[in-house]
């Protein structure tokens, strides 16, 4: 369970930062990193998340779990991108400089491996700003700040519900799930697969059953308390924009616009060393 | 958009997204190698069906979020691609009336069908798309990675979500005229 | 002459969905500052009553209505859940699912929120409501951090935030411990005096809830007003009984005696009692004739824990040295208050969870190696709300389901679990759905589908927590022939008339620790003990004080007494 990441509170000018500008900034910051494909900007972009993260007073032990596994999902991909595609590089920079043939119609090819590695630092500019975002977001704010950037405020609290319940509904089906193991229902037997999806099934129902009356008896009191009532809502946790608000989302704008020049200036979004 | 949603859904997106978070991410049921069965679409599937579309939309967007940024980082592409799946499973509740308990051979196939065009869809045509438009992985590689994740998904869902709504449409038929045996 | 703030006049409530109205023809007019308790069965319509008052009936449970309602001046059907809520503060019995705030500070806030209040003035006004139900240092608070009754307290403010003129409880008691329990009645005691609210409260558990008193006790019975008189002409005469509903003990007490009630003796509540010396003198002379049952013989060990420890993480031990012996066919109860490790005991001897040190024995047997499936063969464990472990739409589906998993061949299948449905008096139902039957019944199917792996020691969780009279009668009555039939059974609960009624042994934790292993009788005749175990006095123990009688023995005598009366 320790491996699930979630808020951890410190003082800090990044948890200083309101949770609207720290869900703004992700999201510009995740978008550039997705369109640009230029090594430069994304290099930039991972040093940059590296000394957010610094100023954050998080720990690489908070992480450390998280950075591990997320290493080894990049992994199997470049894995997988290598054996399906091992001439995705050549096409896409249109060149080809083998270094040394390997076997068969594989080869370390300059342009596959400069590709693979654009393609790591893509995850590596993102993963310490979403990191962030999840470990110095308070998960209160949650909610006024998707209501702040424009979504309605129904839709935000839904979210706030979902993170409001997940502990209750983990310890329901933990609990649910050790009762029907009594009864000779466990997922982890050597049983055949369509035998093991039917017995997760007995162990599932109860679990939306009572997920389902759930609902029923938050509906009930969020309309006894008025929910929904007006078009808008005020939320007691927000918190108004400072300096260091707006210094935060115009840094990820500029972000936003220096990927987008690059693309422009490249005349594509990758940009190539090879030619 | 927003007068529609009643409360109740908007609980129901809530709860929904808490059950695909703690489904996807706590039950492991290993096919092979790293790929696990994501039960949370049988689930999902089941929230389609008994709240339509949006609430299906949301929860899978919200709970897959919640599930990757756990983790450490969002994977758009699948992300999106669980939303639409909660749309299309849930474009067919209008068939099934499940509330009164009806779900019998002609429903049982309406709703397969209707899950495996829908994780299709998602697996082959979107998730790989977006991932070849974001990241520009190989369509190669791509084909085999999201056939394997439209088989898997299918067949979880098939028998995942086909028991549950069975279950749960014998919970809503009214009790008939029982009687007592010896 | 007072106004009314509610009044009902002929009103009908008939859901959509059913064929028959729920409430029929109610009168009723509840004045200003008054407290009013609604009893009566389960499905005798308060709830429905209640759904009335707030709204939810009709605009969250379409249904028609005839007659009028009005609250506050308002028309009732006209008005809707928005307008009404102004008028009406409901809490719900659910702690968990009416918090819907991350925190506290959130939830108090969470009808000014809708209500776009601007955020400085609400930040001042949840600390005053905060401060008003004693949560001022909880303001950060997760609702996991929170006990159920300061969750219901945090529930109370998030209405009182709105000045409401009307509380409503619905079911306050129900999911709490008695002496959380007594501490919401005393506080709603308060807030009706400091701020002159009306009070209705929706509770089965009527001596608990008359604590502090009512005005009037309103008694409903298929969805009509059966009575609506003082709690004193009420408790005079003999209607709770005839209706079912569990009058409160210290009356009881006082009718097996033969003492004849009156007016003078102020009856409604046992602070007030009043009795004369010629009563007193009645009661002792009822004990001296009461004898003391013999002992019961010593039986086999069944099971043994030794020196227990167990935390749920490094850092924090749930359960520190834990020890003790359970005989075959006892009937025990685990008592104390939330999180006091007695759920985690019951974990650990079915083998959810591993202990850190310390032995279990089965007969003498180490069985610390057993797996969780090995150990469901001798030790059942049933799970408080049934809906929780039924996985299957039919009968006989369900109790057949873990010998099913096993692979045993049809006919010793079919063999046991007829077995087992008759052991639970289901045999008759064996081909019906499950969702034809009563909560009770669905309770004995859960028991079924335990006694089918043929376990000898049953331990269930709150096997009664939330329910009337009735099915408490119905489920405890099945559970002690259970018990009768050797059947070794352990029960968690926070319910008094359960331990003293049902049990002749209990055991105490607090804070992680067994802090006693006594009878029923001994633990209630302690207030230092009931004081950690989270339960409150019974009225017995006050009688018989006020009687000189020695309350063990006087506790007990009743008990046996009452026990025999009903059955």
């Amino acid at each position: 369970m320790s491996a699930t990441l979630s808020y951890i509170k410190k003082k800090s000018p990044v948890h200083g930062l309101t949770g609207s500008t720290k869900f703004i900034f992700f999201l510009v910051w995740s978008l550039a990193a997705m369109i640009t494909y230029d090594t430069r900007v994304l290099v930039a972009m991972f040093l940059m998340g590296v000394a957010f993260f610094k100023m954050s007073k998080l720990t690489w032990k908070d992480v450390r779990f998280a950075v591990l596994f997320m290493v080894w999902l990049i992994v199997v991909n470049l894995v997988a991108l290598f054996l399906f595609a091992p001439e995705q590089g050549v096409e896409i920079y249109g060149t080809r400089t083998e270094i040394v043939h390997l076997f068969w119609r594989y080869s370390i090819i300059a342009e596959e491996m400069f590709y693979l590695f654009n393609f790591t630092l893509k995850y590596l500019a993102v993963i310490p700003v979403a990191l962030l975002f999840i470990l110095a977001t308070d998960p209160s704010e949650f909610a006024a700040s998707l209501n702040k950037i424009g979504v309605s405020y129904k839709v935000g609290y839904s979210v706030a519900i979902a993170l409001r319940y997940i502990p209750d509904v983990q310890r329901d089906f933990r609990e649910i799930s050790q009762a029907q193991q009594a009864r000779g229902i466990d997922l982890s037997k050597k049983d055949k697969l369509t035998a093991r999806l039917k017995n997760s099934a007995a162990i599932l129902f109860p679990l939306v059953l009572s997920s389902l009356d759930r609902i029923e008896v938050i509906s009930n009191a969020m309309e006894l308390r008025g929910f929904g009532k007006k078009k808008k809502r005020t939320w007691i946790v927000e918190r108004p924009f400072k300096k260091a608000d707006y210094t935060a989302i115009l840094t990820a704008v500029c972000m936003m616009i220096v990927s987008l020049g690059c693309i422009w200036l490249n005349g594509g979004r990758f940009w190539n060393p090879f030619i | 958009m927003d007068k529609k949603i009643t409360i109740k859904s908007i609980v129901a997106i809530g709860i929904g997204a808490a059950l695909f978070f703690v489904v996807g991410r706590f039950i492991a049921i290993p096919i092979f190698a790293n790929t696990t069965a994501n039960l949370q679409y049988g689930i999902l599937s089941v929230f389609s069906i008994i709240f339509g579309p949006l609430v299906g939309a949301l929860a899978g967007f919200i709970g897959h979020t919640l599930i990757d940024l756990s983790w450490g980082g969002p994977w758009w592409s699948w992300i999106i691609a669980s939303a639409v799946f909660g749309v299309l499973v849930g474009l067919v509740k209008k068939k099934i009336d499940i509330e009164n308990g009806k779900f019998g051979k002609k429903e049982i196939i309406t709703f397969n069908v209707a899950q495996v065009i829908a994780h299709a869809i998602c697996w082959i045509v979107i998730a790989s798309a977006l991932d070849v438009i974001i990241y520009k992985e190989a369509i190669s590689k791509l084909v085999g990675q999201s056939l394997i994740a439209f088989a898997a998904n299918s067949v979880t869902t098939a028998i995942v979500g086909t028991l549950l709504l069975l279950a749960y449409a014998k919970t809503r038929t009214k009790a008939g005229s029982l009687q007592k045996e010896d | 002459m007072q106004k009314p703030i509610i009044s009902f006049k002929d009103y009908t409530y008939h859901y959509r969905s059913q064929a028959e109205p729920t409430i029929t023809n109610i009168n009723l007019e509840i004045f200003e500052g008054e407290r009013i308790i609604i009893v009566g069965p389960s499905g005798c319509g308060k709830s429905t009553l209640a759904h009335c008052l707030n709204g939810l009936n009709p605009f969250s449970y379409p249904g028609k209505t005839e007659g009028s309602l009005t609250i506050c001046g308002v028309e009732a059907d006209k008005s809707g859940i928005f307008e009404l809520s102004q008028y009406v503060g409901t809490v719900l019995q659910d702690t968990d699912g009416q918090f819907i705030g991350m925190t506290v500070l959130e939830d108090i806030a969470f009808a000014m929120e809708n209500d776009c209040v601007a955020q400085e003035e609400m930040i001042e006004r949840t600390k005053a409501e905060a401060a008003r139900v004693s949560l001022t240092e909880k303001l950060d608070a997760a609702p996991h951090a929170l006990s159920g009754g300061q969750k219901q307290r945090v529930s109370m403010a998030g209405v009182m935030v709105n000045e409401v003129p009307i509380l409503l409880f619905d079911e306050p008691l129900a999911n709490l411990d008695p002496a959380a329990g007594r501490d919401a009645i005393e506080l709603i005691d308060k807030l009706q005096k400091d701020g002159g609210k009306t009070v209705i409260i929706i509770e089965h558990r009527l001596e608990d809830a008359m604590h502090m008193g009512a005005d009037r006790i309103i008694m409903m019975e298929n969805g009509k007003i059966v009575n609506d008189t003082t709690p004193e002409e009420l408790f005079l005469s003999n209607k709770l009984i005839e209706a079912g509903i569990r009058e409160p003990l210290y009356l009881s007490a006082l009718k097996y005696a033969g003492v004849a009630l009156t007016k003078d003796m102020h009856v409604e509540r046992m602070q007030n009692l009043a009795l004369t010396d010629e009563n007193k003198e009645q009661i002792r002379k009822w004990f001296a004739e009461r004898s003391e049952k013999p002992p019961v013989e010593e039986k086999p060990e069944v099971l043994r824990v030794e020196d227990i420890h167990f935390g749920y993480t490094p850092e924090k031990e749930n359960l520190t040295d834990i020890s003790f012996s359970i005989k075959e066919g006892e009937m025990i109860s685990i008592v104390g208050k939330n999180g006091a490790g007695k759920s985690t005991m019951a974990k650990l001897l079915c083998g959810f969870e591993k202990p850190g040190s310390g032995k279990l024995y089965l007969k003498g047997r180490d069985m610390g190696e057993d797996t969780i499936k090995e150990r469901a063969e001798h030790i059942g464990y049933v799970m408080q709300n049934p809906n929780q472990m039924i996985s299957k739409p039919m009968i006989y589906d369900e109790v057949a389901l873990s010998l099913v998993m096993q692979n045993l061949p049809e006919d010793e299948i079919r063999e046991r679990v007829f077995e087992a449905l008759k052991i639970c008096g289901l045999y008759e139902f064996r081909n019906w759905p499950i969702n034809a039957l009563s909560y009770g019944q669905k309770k004995r199917v859960t028991i079924a589908s335990i006694l089918v792996s043929r376990p000898r020691i049953l331990i269930l969780d709150e096997p009664t927590a939330g329910q009337d009279f009735r099915h408490y009668t119905e489920i405890m009555e099945f559970l002690k022939e259970l018990n009768e039939k050797g059947y070794t059974v352990l029960m968690i609960t926070h319910d008094m008339h359960l331990m003293l009624e049902y049990t002749n042994r209990s055991l105490v934790f607090s804070d992680g620790r067994k802090i006693a292993d006594t009878t029923p009788e001994k633990l209630f005749s302690n207030p230092e003990l009931l004081k950690q175990a989270s339960l409150k006095e019974t009225s017995l123990y006050a009688l018989a004080e006020m009687c000189d009688l020695p309350p063990e023995s006087y506790i007990r005598a009743f008990i046996e007494y009452d026990r025999e009366v009903r059955s």
